[in-house]
């Protein structure tokens, strides 16, 4: 569904992604973690078409030439961005119907209220805030709205930046239980995070970003169980687990 | 005061009004895209009025006015990709300021193809002394050629940013240009359409208004700046409440002189009005303080 090769990105002179190479299927989902400034942002922007490929190729959906971000998600690839990034002034069934104006212009058997029916099953919160501004709820239903308004484009790989970042616990574990369903209903997910353990949880496979290099990658459990991602990134000192078994 | 005097007094507030609201709806619709206020808005107006002139020699006048509003609107969004297009992630400071230097070019401009001369367009029906009596005043059959017109045309673009998807899709640029974009919207023509309507419009509003004010190279500077105090009484980019401003400003400002208030204050009230507001109520009149605490300016 995406293959990157070799990729290479970033703002002006400063080259923040460096040879990236990566896939993901239909059907799975694909965490990517890292660490802050270590290029997740940047990557999922780079496959959005925000920032332009400075080398290497992005293969998405088997076509090599999709430039500008509104191709890409007329293509069908959508991006959740980081810090919900709702149309504040406008109502929430607004900001969902902006949402799925890409396809509702070009497919002709795109019916706006089975989507709409869709996304108010998934989050029924936000049936109950159709005619509230965005910008008045609160983070989770932000975000739960933000994610609506990716699916009413119908896309086949949604890709989301760090949907949990200043969510109460339980709102996260909400959130998390969505993505699964997502993926249950035949989405494709690539989901960026700094709660890797959460993202690894829920994960197919796993990739590790570092410093704009991918230093490991395999099945989520695998990652899950390395000691250097334990380390890392999940704070567990492991050396000091062992000694303290040995007590 | 008299019956006549009373209506006679409401009617050419109402005149103004109509005009003042006009200019404002226009800054609302760049507003409501870009978060800026296009100081260039007055401009628009007395282009449209400056060119359709200039073309009624040519033409009959309907068809001068339909290709005034043309060119103007082609103008307007000319001046969008060639001075505001390809800035990248400008601030909004710096639109501001490229607007003010764009007003002021194309003020100098018209200065030197049309000269300071007063001009205007014939009346649209009947003659200069020709009237309509209504409640004991004597009405210009312009006037209410310029409410027929304006309200239409309000009416039309409530219509159209609430109904249409392109409507829709320009308000969605104004609250987050970055979501817009992974929407799948195109921000950058959406910024262009929204300098052709508001061209338009003004245009538009130029020519109705040019038999009964008159059409000068500098009279974009006053209307700019009465239509800003209109569109920030009402509530920037609510295009209602800036027809009810509009109509509340042209109104003060009529019988301020209909008491005795001497006439070259009549820019003084709608400053001082301004300053109020902004002190006072800075969401407007008729705005929602709600949406107005989401927006950065």
């Amino acid at each position: 569904m995406l293959k990157i090769k070799n990729l290479e990105a970033g703002y002006g002179k400063l080259r923040v992604l460096k040879k990236i190479s990566m896939h993901v299927d239909k059907g799975e989902i694909v965490s990517l973690i890292g660490a802050n400034g270590a290029g997740k942002t940047t990557l999922l922007y780079t496959i959005a078409g925000m920032i332009k490929v400075g080398g290497g190729d992005i293969s998405l959906f088997d076509c090599a030439d999709l430039a500008s971000p509104q191709a890409i998600v007329k293509a069908g690839c959508s991006l959740v961005p980081e810090g919900r990034q709702v149309f504040a002034t406008m109502t929430v069934e607004d900001n969902l119907i902006l949402g799925g104006y890409v396809q509702y212009k070009q497919d002709k058997g795109y019916s706006r209220e089975v989507e709409l029916a869709h996304i108010y099953e998934i989050f029924p919160v936000l049936q109950e805030r159709r005619s509230q501004l965005a910008g008045t709820l609160s983070g989770g239903e932000q975000q739960m709205l933000a994610m609506g308004r990716s699916l009413m484009a119908k896309p086949q790989l949604i890709m989301m930046d760090e949907p949990s970042t200043g969510l109460a616990p339980l709102i996260v574990k909400e959130i998390f239980h969505i993505v699964m369903r997502l993926r249950d209903e035949g989405n494709t997910v690539l989901l960026v995070e700094q709660n890797a353990k959460a993202a690894l949880g829920i994960a197919d496979r796993g990739y590790v970003l570092e410093t704009g290099k991918i230093i490991l990658q395999g099945p989520a459990e695998d990652l899950l169980a390395n000691s250097d991602v334990q380390r890392a990134y999940l704070g567990r000192d492991v050396d000091a687990a062992a000694a303290s078994c040995d007590v | 005061m008299p019956l006549e005097l009373f209506s006679q007094y409401l009617f050419a507030g109402i005149t103004y009004g109509i005009i003042y609201a006009i200019v404002a709806i226009g800054f609302n619709i760049i507003y409501n895209t870009t978060g800026i206020i296009n100081f260039a808005q007055g401009e628009f107006v007395m282009l449209g009025g400056m060119i359709s002139i200039s073309l009624n020699s040519l033409m009959p006048l309907p068809l001068a006015i339909v290709c005034a509003v043309f060119i103007t609107m082609l103008f307007g969004g000319l001046l969008e990709i060639v001075f505001i297009r390809w800035l990248e992630s400008p601030s909004v400071l710096r639109m501001i300021i490229i607007t003010i230097g764009l007003s002021i070019v194309i003020r100098e401009v018209a200065l030197h193809i049309w000269g300071d001369g007063v001009r205007a367009l014939p009346y649209f029906t009947g003659n200069v002394v020709s009237s309509v009596q209504i409640l004991g005043a004597s009405i210009s059959p312009q006037v209410l050629w310029a409410l027929a017109v304006c309200s239409i045309m309000v009416l039309m673009l409530s219509l159209f940013f609430k109904f249409t998807s392109l409507g829709r899709e320009m308000q969605a640029c104004a609250s987050n240009r970055l979501a817009a974009t992974l929407c799948g919207i195109n921000a950058r023509n959406m910024v262009t359409f929204s300098f052709m309507l508001s061209a338009a419009i003004g245009a538009v509003a130029g020519c109705v208004v040019s038999p009964i004010t008159s059409t000068q190279y500098d009279m974009g500077t006053g209307l700019a700046i009465k239509g800003f105090t209109v569109a920030v009484l009402g509530g920037l980019g609510n295009s209602m409440a800036a027809v009810a401003a509009g109509l509340l400003l042209g109104i003060i400002e009529a019988f301020s002189v209909g008491v005795g208030f001497p006439l070259v204050f009549q820019d003084a009230i709608a400053i001082s009005i301004l300053l109020v507001i902004l002190f006072v109520r800075p969401h407007g009149l008729f705005g929602n303080k709600e949406a107005a605490g989401l927006k950065e300016f």
